[in-house]
C-alpha cells in the first residue's frame, strides 16, 4: 500500500489533465486568498507602520549584511524549527504537521504531474513519502486537536466545540485522513468506499485551499515576517519599547516555566 | 490600566489564560490567539503581562492621563529573579525600573516559621516585618520614620 501510487488509479475515471488543472486552481486559490487576506487585515500596512515606529526609536542602524544574517537566523530558528513555540509539545506537534504537509503537498504535485497514469510508475519512495506525509499531518494534527489546544487544555472547552479558528486545522487533518483512508481502500479493492473517500478527500482539500481568506492558512506567510521584524527590533535596540534584559545572573531556576499551563 | 495582546507576538500558548484571576484572558475563536475579552473587568494585576513568555501583552493606559504615544512594557526574567519595566511618556522621556521578584530558587525554599526563634519585645515593637530587612536584599536597611515627625493628629 505504502509504495503504490494512489493517483494513477483515479485516472480511470478522471482525466489526468483535469487533476492537473485542479492542482493549479488550488494554487491560484491560495495565492489569491493570501493577497485578499493581506488587504483585508491590512497586514502589510501594519508591518510597514511598525517598522517605521521601530526605526524612529532605534539605538543603532542595522546594515544590509546584518539583516541578511537575521533573515537566515529567522528562517533557521523561527520557520524551519518552529522556534516561536514556548511549549515543547506544541512545537513538536507543529513540526510534525508542517513537515508532513510540505511532504504531502510536494509528493502530490509530483504524482499528479509526473505519474498520473498506471503506465508511468513512480520510484517507490515518492508514494511512500506521500503516505508518510499524510500520517505525519494526522499525528501532529490530532495530537493538537485533542490534547494541546488551549481551548481544551486551559479553557476547559470540550474537544468537539468547533469555532472559526478550527477551519484550517480541521480541513487539514480531514484532507490527509481521507487521502490515507482512500489510498488504503484502493489497495483493498473496495470500489464504492474508495470513491466515497476520494470525494471527501477532494472536498476537504478544496475547503482547505479555498478558504484562505477565512482560515489561518495565511499564517505561514505573515508569521515569518513578524519573527523577522521582532529580531530586527532587538538588533536595532528599539525592542518594541521593551526594557533591556536585566543585568543579573540566571540563578533562581525556571519559575513559571517549571510546569505547563493546565490549571483550569 | 487594563491589558491587551499583540497578536503578531502571541503564540497562543495559554499561559495568560491559565493565570488570569478574573478569567478574562481567553483564546480568540477566529485567530486562536489570546485576548482580553473584558478590559472593564480587568483588575490590573498584570499576572498575564508577567507570565507571557513572548512579551506579547501590554498595558493600555486610561485616556485621561496616558494619551496616545505612551507605552508601559514589562520583561519578566524568571531565571534572574527580576522584573523590568519600561515607562515611556508621551513627550519621549523613558524610565527603566528593575526589581527583584525572588531571592531564593523557585519552589525549593519553603518558609518554616515554626523553626524561627521567638521575637523579642523590641522586634514586636519594631516597624520591620518578619525576615526584614535581610529578605529585602537592601544593604542599607529600610528607612525608619521617627514618630515625632508624624503629622499632628496621627496618634499611635
Amino acid at each position: 500500500m505504502f509504495t503504490s501510487n494512489p493517483i494513477s488509479e483515479v485516472s480511470a475515471f478522471i482525466p489526468p489533465l483535469a487533476m492537473q488543472w485542479y492542482v493549479i486552481a488550488m494554487f491560484i486559490l491560495v495565492v489569491g486568498g493570501t493577497i485578499l487576506d493581506t488587504i483585508h487585515k491590512k497586514s502589510a500596512k501594519y508591518f510597514f507602520e511598525n517598522m517605521q515606529k521601530s526605526k524612529a526609536i532605534r539605538e543603532r542602524e542595522v546594515g544590509g549584511g546584518e539583516k541578511i544574517a537575521i533573515a537566515i537566523k529567522t528562517a533557521a530558528e523561527d520557520v524551519l524549527a518552529s522556534g516561536e513555540f514556548c511549549n515543547p509539545r506544541r512545537r513538536l506537534a507543529h513540526l510534525l504537521t508542517m513537515y508532513g504537509f510540505i511532504i504531502f503537498i510536494v509528493t502530490t504535485v509530483v504524482l499528479v504531474f509526473g505519474y498520473p497514469t498506471p503506465d508511468r510508475v513512480p520510484p517507490g519512495y515518492v508514494p511512500f513519502l506521500w503516505h508518510v506525509g499524510a500520517l505525519m499531518v494526522c499525528a501532529g494534527g490530532y495530537w493538537f486537536w485533542f490534547f494541546i489546544r488551549v481551548d481544551v487544555a486551559a479553557e476547559g472547552h470540550p474537544w468537539y466545540r468547533i469555532v472559526r479558528a478550527d477551519l484550517f486545522i480541521l480541513s487539514l487533518v480531514a484532507t490527509t485522513t481521507f487521502a490515507f483512508i482512500w489510498s488504503g481502500l484502493q489497495w483493498g479493492d473496495t470500489g464504492a468506499w474508495a470513491t466515497l473517500f476520494f470525494s471527501l478527500f477532494a472536498l476537504s482539500s478544496t475547503v482547505l485551499f479555498g478558504t484562505v481568506l477565512w482560515s489561518k492558512f495565511a499564517h505561514m506567510f505573515f508569521k515569518p515576517a513578524a519573527a523577522f521584524q521582532r529580531r530586527v527590533a532587538d538588533a536595532e535596540g528599539s525592542r518594541d519599547n521593551l526594557p533591556p534584559p536585566a543585568d543579573k545572573p540566571e540563578q533562581f531556576g525556571l519559575g513559571i516555566h517549571r510546569e505547563l499551563p493546565r490549571h483550569y | 490600566m487594563p491589558t491587551f495582546v499583540y497578536m503578531t507576538r502571541c503564540d497562543g500558548c495559554g499561559n495568560c489564560v491559565d493565570i488570569c484571576p478574573s478569567d478574562i484572558m481567553h483564546i480568540d475563536p477566529t485567530y486562536r490567539r489570546a485576548l482580553n475579552i473584558e478590559p472593564n473587568m480587568c483588575w490590573e494585576c498584570y499576572s498575564c503581562v508577567k507570565a507571557c513568555p513572548q512579551n506579547a501583552i501590554d498595558c493600555r493606559g486610561y485616556a485621561d492621563f496616558a494619551p496616545l504615544g505612551h507605552s508601559v512594557r514589562v520583561r519578566r526574567e524568571e531565571e534572574k529573579g527580576t522584573i523590568s519595566w519600561r515607562i515611556k511618556f508621551r513627550d519621549g522621556r523613558v524610565k527603566d525600573f528593575v526589581s527583584p521578584i525572588t531571592t531564593q530558587p523557585w519552589g525549593e525554599k519553603i518558609p518554616r516559621l515554626a523553626e524561627l526563634p521567638d521575637p523579642s519585645e523590641d522586634d514586636l515593637n519594631s516597624q520591620l516585618l518578619c525576615y526584614e530587612p535581610d529578605a529585602l536584599n537592601i544593604e542599607s536597611g529600610l528607612p525608619v520614620i521617627s514618630k515625632d515627625k508624624f503629622k499632628q493628629g496621627v496618634y499611635y
